[in-house]
């Protein structure tokens, strides 16, 4: 769409920049003013410059709280994104099945994330959780509460559940707008099954699969209520993420000079990964 | 025609192994706490309404209900009034700073929540707000407001301009043109970006519950209340649970048609 210059728009987003100014400038000003002092009391505040951050940077419980964010949320993108993509294609294509699946699909993401932590508590129990049981059942020893791996299987088929229709629904609406067109070619062509979607629908779920990637990406990464309710980061810290070591640390030790200086690496090593993202999936669109 | 069965019963195995955590809650919301941990049956033999009877007749229970459903349609109602004059401008005109704007509003969605819990709770604090509905909505504003702007951008995107000039020609002053005739254009984006603002506001706890203490606490803090000295109370858990998912269904029904174009933020 062509724009016209106009600088009297300013008028129109002023409410949105007052708003978010209030919500999130303010409170990440507080943050920063915190993660460069070192106070005791409401009067007594010391300026130590960058000493929370390098004690933060070397800190290896935080280190390690890292280490698991990163492979989980690796492995959450590695199974999300091409399940939802199958899911996707196998979706009816129009019609009131296709509106029923769509509800039925939607539904775990309108859960409030507490109660999926419940469901999941719930369901994988050994003595009153179907799926903990029958996993007993069928000789599989199986106990989330006690075993680290066990623990993270639950950890990570529960984000699985939670999650993998958000990404199947972004595709389907990705490849309801794939004009018809495009298969009657590809039939006339006699095209494999694997090159219509390599060639035809792989390409033309490119700006689904960037939001996709980025909002699981994120919210992956931000992940606090559902392990908190399920494992409540256990057994010992082997399902602790780093909001959950941030929380702990803020508002259970008040511990707030180091909290803040984490708070900013946390937010930007959100950003840069999340930048980083985007630049590489839609770098070689750059040229057109 | 094997091959679309094939499809089809992919996606009902699919669909049934997704429901079917949720059925458990359901059908353990059914059953008396000593059905529960006596053995595991798969649908209730003593099919009791015990559990939401408790939920319903205590105020505590159901206030959290109330709370949450109070401070949500608040958001929803800010989030639209701030998030529609500025898609528009960010859609039609350029202005100094705009993209820098646009990506900042977009960081925000990438803030960690547990950032901002301890500067929230002194903000709130500090101007009388802590423990109000408001105060939560204004919080969940930080990443409604940024998502409801970028989605309805999209929408609004896809109406041509050649209206705008129009109605302008037509005399319509720009408050009317915008209420009177491009508000009606892009009603679908308008349920979508609600629909959103409902989901996110609805699902978030973390911030919610540092921000409430009685007042205006929400159902999922009240949840953890089932915890006691005598165990949990699996069956009322299970119930409240239930009732979580209630709305959000409700929602999800009445942006059904739209719902796939949503997900994709008004983007395809």
């Amino acid at each position: 769409m062509r724009k016209v210059p106009n600088n009297r728009a300013w008028w129109l987003v002023l409410p949105v920049f007052i708003l978010v100014a209030f919500s999130a400038l303010i409170p990440l000003m507080t943050v920063v003013n915190y993660s460069v002092q070192d106070i005791f009391g409401p009067n007594a505040a010391y300026f130590v410059g960058t000493d929370w951050f390098r004690e933060v940077l070397r800190n290896e419980s935080l280190q390690a709280s890292l280490g698991r964010q990163v492979v989980f949320s690796t492995a959450v993108l590695l199974i999300e994104i091409p399940l939802g993509i199958g899911i996707a294609l196998l979706m009816p294509t129009g019609g009131k099945r296709a509106s029923l699946c769509l509800i039925l699909l939607a539904i775990p993401l309108l859960i409030p994330w507490n109660v999926v932590g419940t469901i999941w508590q719930i369901f994988g129990r050994g003595d009153i959780g179907l799926f903990g049981r029958f996993l007993n059942e069928i000789g599989i020893n199986y106990n989330y509460t006690a075993d680290p791996v066990d623990a993270w299987f639950t950890v990570l088929l529960m984000d699985v559940w939670h999650w993998t229709p958000l990404v199947a629904l972004l595709c389907y609406s990705g490849l309801r707008a794939i004009p018809q067109a495009f298969y009657q070619a590809a039939e006339i062509d006699r095209a494999s099954r694997w090159a219509v979607f390599r060639y035809i629908q792989l390409p033309r779920l490119k700006s689904v699969l960037v939001i996709a990637v980025l909002l699981r990406f994120m919210d992956s990464f931000m992940i606090y209520t559902e392990p908190f309710v399920l494992t409540g980061g256990g057994p010992g810290s082997s399902t602790t993420f780093l909001s959950q070591t941030l929380t702990t640390m803020a508002v259970g030790q008040f511990d707030i000079g180091r909290a803040a200086a984490f708070s900013l690496v946390y937010f930007l090593i959100v950003l840069l990964v999340s930048w980083l993202f985007f630049t590489a999936i839609t770098y070689p669109d750059r040229d057109k | 025609m094997t091959h679309s069965k094939r499809r089809g019963f992919g996606i009902t195995f699919y669909i049934l192994l997704l429901l079917l955590p949720i059925y458990w809650l359901l059908n353990m919301s059914f059953k008396t706490n000593q059905e529960i941990l006596s053995s595991l049956t798969l649908w209730p033999q003593n099919f009791t309404f015990h559990n939401y009877a408790v939920i319903f007749t205590d105020p505590s229970w159901y206030d959290g209900y109330i709370n949450s459903m109070i401070y949500v349609s608040i958001n929803v109602v800010i989030t639209l009034l701030v998030s529609l004059p500025a898609a528009y401008a960010f859609s039609r005109y350029k202005f100094v700073g705009d993209k820098h704007l646009f990506f900042w509003l977009l960081s925000n969605r990438m803030a960690p929540p547990a950032v901002f819990l301890l500067p929230f709770f002194q903000l709130y604090s500090s101007i009388g707000l802590f423990d109000t509905h408001i105060a939560v909505a204004l919080a969940h504003c930080l990443f409604n407001v940024p998502l409801a702007v970028w989605i309805l951008e999209g929408f609004i995107s896809g109406v041509p301009r050649e209206y705008d000039e129009m109605a302008y020609i037509d005399g319509y002053s720009f408050p009317r043109f915008f209420i009177k005739i491009f508000i009606p254009m892009i009603r679908s984006g308008i349920g979508v970006s609600a629909f959103f603002a409902f989901m996110f506001s609805w699902v978030e706890l973390l911030l919610a519950r540092t921000l409430t203490s009685v007042d205006a606490q929400p159902i999922g803090a009240i949840m953890t209340r089932t915890v006691g000295a005598s165990g949990i109370d699996w069956g009322v858990l299970a119930a409240a649970g239930v009732l979580t998912i209630i709305p959000g269904l409700l929602v999800v029904w009445f942006v059904r048609n739209h719902v796939a174009t949503g997900f994709a933020l008004g983007r395809v």
